[in-house]
């Protein structure tokens, strides 16, 4: 008889090799995905004379610099550079790669659940933090610095401190037009930016079973923004659909038996969590950022805080935020004006966000410019197939690439100094998309719907078919 | 990797919250080569006006915290992206200290890999020291060994994970460490392989 687990209780017993007096383990890592960031990661390989451990676990995508106008031609030399080093260093270390010429190129969250690479059950590791989006299949995955991205190249290993356990029990059902990116925005306005810190975080609960692939994504995806360790939905049988038929996962007696282990994956009846946070999911409003950080969240009902109702601390920190959102206190949220929209990125670039935001922009005309950079080279060809290209075309919206793109901006897409974006990605941090850029997060319907309308709009308001 | 033992050094009271990784390190730079050193892209975008120019109202730009090698923040320091370049630009300009009541968990983890010093303390402490440091000689003496935090007013404790202590007490690089377990890594690799094939992926693609 063993004592109760949890799902994470079981990914971490089945991934440590060995375990200190201390508490450290040393874990086993199943895939590890690197981008051109993980340059100072080969840098090191190279100084200790080392070579990559194992290959065929190690997957690189180009994401981060990649160009998404203009392929494959990249103008900035140093942005060409760090997409030729990784795939120099792929060649080099007999690496499988998804370049820019590739036909599953895309940003390495969307390609891995895409194509299949992610699968329950395995530990999935990546020099960025947006790494937890894995996990949304039951896969133990977290971002990780270019120190332990060299590690995991040396040795397929990680040393790691066990986090703590924490549920989010989510159960209701969310509204219409209301998405896994306004409960993700929810949860962090809800628990803070440090809420999870520490934490495995596993999400429970009816509307979690509810939530399609995409949904689940996305809100796993966000789960690093309240400072999550990582996040986890357990595999059920909308993982197993979802896996079905993609290209690098198992088929055969090979997943039968994989799906028989994959169904043990769950949370014991009995198991303890070392903090539980319950959400109502009926009460989660379309949601959206009005300051630098994404626990600077409300409902777009809402209006702008007045730093003169909090406490001091927090009253400068509301104040600064304020000034460099270039807004007044107790504005209603609903109104302020763009300059551009973005959709896009590992949190809303998959093909159930461009449905979603092309629903709202059919026949209509987008009173701001902006860009649409599909998750992944294949959700642009599907997107492409079903006309959602010439719905944003029409609309007068820039249809991109696949990469990471205005979401950080390395590539060169940026926001203007003071320009105000309104954006389907996940941070809203000072700078993020461009110096002096104002960028509030939102879902791609609602970045959509602000578009039309030309300023910050409650989705619900528009003349829209029932989702 | 330096070892970490005991360090006074000048200090500076940051006092922001939430300073995050893009913060300490814009994303523009992180494709440079780390030759000539990442310092100058410390807090780039808030040390450096428009045109370039040192902002004289940035605490980090004073003269009075000159050639700091510590900062004092309020909670959640390193939130965000796992770059490790922002432990890179912190060390690079000098810093090798931050105290705050909390750190995002990636941040901390590289930050110890390279030998900088992320100290917890308390919300309340760190308000005292923000306090002090307002008055007092900008000057701090941290005591790892000791756990311990001294200003000319006072000595506060401070907290940091137990393996991360010994880490920086020794300089120890995991690496080594973990090349001492080959045996045990190659024999969880066959168990693994051979009880979970489908763990090794098919590139149909």
């Amino acid at each position: 008889m063993t004592a109760p687990r949890t799902l994470f209780d079981k990914l971490w017993d089945a991934h440590a090799i060995a375990t200190r007096e201390d508490g450290e383990a040393l874990l086993w890592v199943d895939r590890h995905f690197v981008h051109e960031g993980s340059h100072h990661a080969f840098r090191k390989l190279d100084a200790r004379g080392m070579t990559v451990a194992e290959p065929l676990l190690t997957i690189a995508v180009a994401d981060h610099y990649v160009p998404t106008r203009g392929r494959p031609a990249i103008a900035d030399p140093d942005i060409a550079s760090m997409v030729s080093l990784l795939s120099e260093n792929a060649a080099k270390s007999g690496i499988e790669l998804f370049g820019l010429d590739h036909p599953s190129q895309g940003i390495v969250h969307v390609v891995g659940p895409e194509l299949g690479l992610t699968l329950p059950g395995l530990l999935i590791v990546c020099g960025d933090s947006h790494t937890s989006t894995h996990g949304a299949l039951g896969a133990f995955a977290f971002g990780i610095g270019a120190s332990e991205v060299a590690h995991v190249l040396m040795t397929q290993t990680l040393w790691q401190r066990k986090p703590k356990r924490m549920r989010i029990t989510i159960d209701g059902t969310l509204g219409p037009h209301i998405v896994a990116k306004d409960l993700a925005l929810h949860v962090i306005a809800t628990i803070g930016t440090g809420g999870a810190q520490g934490h495995a975080v596993e999400y429970a609960g009816s509307a979690i079973s509810a939530l399609s692939m995409e949904g689940r994504l996305t809100l796993c995806n966000m789960s690093i923004e309240a400072g999550a360790r990582c996040a986890l939905v357990a595999p059920d049988d909308a993982t197993f659909a979802f896996l079905s038929g993609r290209p690098c996962a198992p088929q055969g007696a090979v997943l039968d038996n994989a799906i028989a282990y994959w169904r043990t994956l769950v949370t014991d009846a009995e198991a303890v969590f070392d903090r539980e946070v319950r959400i109502d999911a009926g009460a989660v409003a379309p949601t959206v950022t009005w300051g630098v950080s994404p626990e600077d969240a409300l409902p777009i009902t809402a209006r702008t805080p007045q730093p003169s109702l909090a406490d001091p601390a927090r009253a400068a920190a509301i104040s600064d935020a304020l000034h460099y959102m270039g807004l007044e206190p107790d504005t209603p949220l609903s109104g302020i004006a763009v300059d551009r929209v973005f959709i896009g990125s590992c949190t809303n670039g998959r093909l159930e966000d461009l449905r979603a935001a092309a629903a709202v922009l059919r026949g209509r005309q987008s009173r701001v410019p902006g860009l649409v950079s599909p998750g992944s080279s294949a959700v642009k060809r599907d997107a492409e197939a079903e006309g959602l290209d010439q719905v944003f075309k029409a609309a007068g919206l820039v249809w991109a690439d696949s990469g990471c793109s205005m979401c950080v901006g390395m590539n060169g897409d940026q926001v203007g100094a003071g320009e105000r974006c309104a954006s389907s990605t996940n941070r809203n941090f000072r700078g993020r998309q461009g110096v002096g850029a104002r960028t509030h997060l939102m879902s791609s319907a609602m970045v959509a719907a602000a578009a039309v309308t030309g300023h910050l709009t409650d989705i619900r308001s528009m003349d829209l078919l029932e989702p | 990797m330096d070892r970490f033992t005991t360090l006074e050094a000048v200090v500076c009271p940051l006092g922001l919250a939430n300073v995050d990784t893009d913060q300490l390190i814009p994303a523009r730079f992180m494709s440079r080569s780390r030759d000539q050193g990442y310092g100058s892209y410390l807090l780039h975008d808030l040390r450096f006006d428009a045109g370039g120019e040192p902002r004289s109202d940035f605490i980090l730009n004073a003269p009075r915290h000159a050639n700091a090698k510590i900062l004092v923040a309020r909670r959640n320091f390193g939130t965000g992206s796992s770059r490790e370049a922002a432990v890179y630009a912190l060390w690079d300009y000098g810093i090798r200290c931050v105290i705050a009541p909390s750190f995002g968990d990636i941040f901390a983890s590289n930050a110890v890999k390279n030998g900088l010093l992320p100290a917890i303390v308390t919300e309340a402490d760190v308000e005292a020291l923000l306090d002090d440091l307002a008055t007092s000689a900008p000057v701090l003496r941290i005591d790892l060994e000791a756990q311990s935090i001294g200003t000319a007013a006072r000595r506060l404790g401070f907290w940091i994970d137990p393996v991360h202590r010994l880490q920086l007490l020794n300089g120890w690089d995991d690496i080594d460490l973990t090349l001492c377990h080959a045996e045990q890594i190659a024999s969880y690799r066959r168990h693994r392989i051979d009880a979970e094939p489908w763990i090794v992926p098919s590139l149909r693609v």
